[in-house]
């Protein structure tokens, strides 16, 4: 399946559906915790991330919170 | 009326069209608050002042650090150890005196933010902590006055401004602060000096667009800022129903302290 990421192209080999939660796992997406979902323009609410759908062509935004530099306090990146 | 002396300083842009004699007077007719005289806040203050806005009120807390001077550019080596508040409003008198200059040297928090937003027409977040971020945006909203996120990490950063009541607020992206299970350790993730001044560019000239009252603002729209790549992209953000703050059935009514989003190195630093 191929989807929109952030604006770029991603493709999934042998995936023809997977639940936002599992997308975030595949795609190795650094601090899960911290990211919000928008799916086709829409922003997810994070209890859905385990029951939403991404199909092909699907165009996904992974939105970080960001701080401010000096205290800026994020888990490690894995 | 506009003096010789304001006509002869604004020149540069009472030319412009959209600005004029008309505008100038509405910039310096205006006021501005901003939260955070740190990476964002300090060229913000600085063009602000340079622009003719007239009463800018800067919120901070804390003292220049030597650290502080790879990227607060309104503070000199000389001011570490000064009440930033007091720096910078040092050098907006400098660069100029027609500009009243409100400080506030203590932590925003529900108990003071609504008394101090009041007086201002746009508010600008150039803070560096998540609970302030939620505590600006609420009051924002609540308030209904219009403001300018912002937020920097690394070589990245993100601005969208706000239009309460018409446009996506902060919780409409972000609903919540992350679960404070989710912050395990305290990274200093730092920021490369020239982004947080890119970042407030953007949000100073959106004051003063909207004090102008022309132009579109950075509204509905996520601006997001690579420096690495120095790629920008817009990513178009809707009004959610579903927002605790601004949707349907609000279930955020009046402002409070989102302790949860306080991560531990606020805490230590506190």
């Amino acid at each position: 399946m191929k989807l929109t990421v952030n604006g770029k192209e991603a493709s999934l080999a042998d995936t023809e559906f997977i639940t936002v939660s599992g997308l975030l796992d595949e795609l190795k997406v650094e601090s899960p915790l911290y990211v919000t979902v928008e799916l086709n323009g829409k922003i997810l609410q994070r209890a859905n991330f385990d029951s939403t759908i991404v199909s092909d062509g699907d165009s996904l935004e992974f939105l970080y919170f960001m701080g401010g530099g000096e205290r800026q306090c994020l888990p490690m990146p894995r | 009326m506009l003096t010789d002396a304001q006509i002869e300083r604004y020149s540069r842009q009472i030319i412009l069209h959209e600005v004029g004699g008309k505008g100038q007077q509405k910039l310096l007719d205006g006021r501005v608050l901003i939260i955070g005289a740190g990476g964002l806040g300090a060229p913000i203050a600085l063009y602000l002042a340079a622009a003719g806005v007239g009463a800018i009120g800067i919120a901070d807390p804390d003292e220049v650090d030597v650290s502080n001077l790879q990227r607060q550019v309104i503070h000199f080596t000389s001011d570490v150890g000064r009440a930033k508040v007091d720096s910078a409003k040092e050098k907006i008198e400098a660069i100029n005196p027609g500009i009243r200059v409100n400080t506030y040297r203590e932590y925003i928090c529900a108990a003071n933010i609504m008394g101090i937003i009041q007086d201002y027409d746009f508010v600008i977040d150039g803070t560096d902590n998540f609970a302030a971020k939620f505590l600006i945006n609420d009051a924002c909203v609540v308030g209904a006055k219009p403001y300018s996120h912002a937020g920097v990490l690394r070589f990245e950063g993100q601005t969208i401004t706000v239009k309460p009541g018409e446009s996506a607020c902060y919780r409409c992206i972000f609903p919540s602060p992350p679960p404070a299970d989710a912050i395990p350790t305290c990274a200093q993730a730092g920021v490369i000096g020239v982004l947080p001044g890119i970042l407030g560019m953007i949000q100073a000239t959106e004051a003063i667009k909207f004090l102008l009252g022309q132009g579109e603002l950075l509204t509905g729209r996520l601006l997001t800022c690579n420096a690495l790549t120095m790629k920008f992209r817009e990513i178009p953000v809707q009004k959610a129903p579903s927002c605790p703050v601004c949707g349907v059935e609000p279930t955020i009514k009046e402002v409070s302290d989102e302790w949860d989003a306080l991560v531990k190195c606020d805490l230590e630093k506190a």
